[in-house]
């Protein structure tokens, strides 16, 4: 019988640009065990809500992560506008669409390039992260940042894009779809990048429903579940499919994630093409007055916002579950019987946000 | 308008037993979330099924143990461990059990009811009409009282 031996991964690993720590224990090069242990850079944002007035602390939400920083904002958006009943505007409703899956774009393209990175090649990771410029660059054009957009706001929207700038975006989308085909023909077809991902960190459809696996991690193993088919900001007007793969390892994660980019494209152009015209926000008169979950899909996953007020201006409690704590157990056990040598790749494909998670 | 929630308050003592029967009708366990209130604790067991949303609560005091659902449901774990940590709440037989290491806060218990101080909920109107009648009255004695203090 082998040795039993704990390696410790992380939370400084050339291939987490955030820190998490795995106790890996192995027999060999086989893992049998995995102890994750998070909280190195635990920020309290929750607790904030007692020292920022509700409408301030949209700029909070926004900031607890980078990557989604406009989903957090819209979730905490919706979690207050749904205790007050306030009816944001349809035109609001559909700008936030198109921010939300323009954030999905950059950070699927970002996580390409991240996880070409860790398989070592190099090119590929360049060519995506020139891609993701132009999504930053619509960014910039549009809400005056590249990372923190700040521009949702309880009640709708802070600023409006006008029909030339919307037709300006589908058509730089357009173009941008025809690099992507070629940089994702080369995630799809490339024989050493199927080598390192096929097979690898495999997570059956029941393992991962009970793991309480999200977003493309649950779609990956064949879960059709994705929090847009709610219909909540735009969505119900616009054709959102789940993007579902069976095989469940690390391919299929690269897989969905490359499906839904060229799919949130679409949906921005539907939403660029139905947009209505009208105000973007609406004045917000008193405070909230009760709770309410409000859920989200972000590019990792359903995400929650849970809201609780007393109708004064300073909310009783606000929670966030990110979807990357909810993929923790999940990743436990998709470590659980690897080698060692995958174990990079297992983690990437799972694309953890500790931004996120220390909330 | 957003999707349909369902909160539904459950006794302590029933608790396992209703998570496993939302087990075996299908559900998969969303979050493990909790409130602090004036003197106690809220805790919201939500579960999903095809979109579906459905909550189990219960209230706890503090210095109450709460059972442990992790056999139940096995990812339970890091939310039992999470609330364990900031909220001092003691969870029986988690099946992975942190004992207080999953958060490193340098506040312990950053949300108990010692170090959590809740909003005052806005006064009533009538309270608050009352109130400025006090302020006006109290001005108006004092204003008088200078008048009389002059003469």
């Amino acid at each position: 019988m082998a040795h039993k031996n704990v390696i410790p991964f992380g939370p400084q690993h050339p291939v987490l640009p955030e820190p998490i720590h795995f106790d890996l224990v192995t027999e060999d090069e086989r893992i049998v065990d995995a102890i994750p242990s998070i909280s190195y850079v635990h920020r309290g944002l929750e607790r904030l809500i007692e020292k920022r007035d509700f409408v301030d602390f949209v700029h909070v939400a926004d900031r607890i992560c980078g990557l989604c920083s406009f989903m957090h904002s819209m979730g905490y958006c919706q979690a207050v506008e749904e205790i007050m009943g306030i009816e944001v505007p349809e035109r609001a409703l559909y700008l936030r669409t198109i921010w939300a899956e323009l954030s999905r774009i950059h950070s699927h393209i970002f996580w390409l390039g991240v996880a070409a990175d860790a398989f070592g090649f190099e090119s590929l990771f360049m060519q995506s992260l020139r891609l993701r410029e132009v999504i930053l660059d619509i960014f910039e054009a549009t809400t005056g940042a590249r990372v923190i957009l700040g521009v949702c706001k309880v009640g709708g929207v802070r600023r409006d894009i006008d029909a030339e700038t919307l037709k300006g975006i589908v058509q730089r989308l357009a173009a941008l779809k025809k690099d992507l085909d070629e940089l994702c023909s080369v995630f799809i077809n490339d024989y050493s990048i199927k080598h390192r991902l096929a097979g690898v960190g495999y997570i059956s459809q029941q393992d991962a429903y009970t793991l309480g696996c999200v977003g493309p991690m649950a779609r990956a193993s064949g879960l059709s579940m994705d929090m847009r088919t709610l219909g909540y900001a735009a969505y119900k007007h616009l054709d959102v499919e789940p993007m579902v793969e069976s095989g469940g390892d690390c391919y299929a994660r690269c897989l969905v994630r490359i499906r839904e980019t060229f799919h949130s494209i679409e949906l921005i152009r539907q939403a660029a093409g139905k947009i209505p015209e009208g105000p973007v926000e609406l004045k917000v008169k008193g405070a909230p007055n009760g709770e309410y979950f409000s859920r989200v899909e972000q590019p990792r996953g359903e995400v929650i916002h849970y809201a609780k007020g007393n109708g004064s201006r300073f909310l009783q409690r606000f929670r966030v579950r990110v979807p990357t704590f909810s993929n923790i157990p999940a990743m436990i056990k998709v470590l659980k019987g690897s080698e060692v040598a995958d174990v990079p790749n297992i983690i990437l494909t799972l694309d953890p946000c500790i931004s996120c998670t220390e909330r | 308008m957003g999707e349909p929630q369902q909160i539904i308050p459950t006794e302590k003592s029933d608790l396992v037993g209703a998570v496993a029967q939302l087990l075996a009708e299908g559900y998969r366990l969303v979050q493990i979330g909790c409130s602090t209130l004036e003197s106690a604790y809220e805790l919201n067991y939500s579960f999903d099924k095809e979109y579906r949303f459905k909550n189990l609560r219960i209230t706890v005091t503090p210095g109450e143990e709460v059972p442990s659902i992790s056999a139940v449901y096995p990812n339970a774990f890091l939310y039992e461990n999470e609330i364990h940590d900031l909220f001092g709440i003691i969870i029986r037989n988690i099946n992975i059990d942190y004992r207080g290491t999953l958060y490193r806060t340098a506040v312990k218990t950053p949300f108990s009811v010692e170090n959590v101080k809740l909003p005052e909920p806005p006064k009533q109107k009538a309270d608050a009409t009352a109130q400025s009648k006090d302020k006006e009255k109290q001005q108006t004695e004092t204003t008088e009282g200078k008048k009389e203090q002059k003469e």
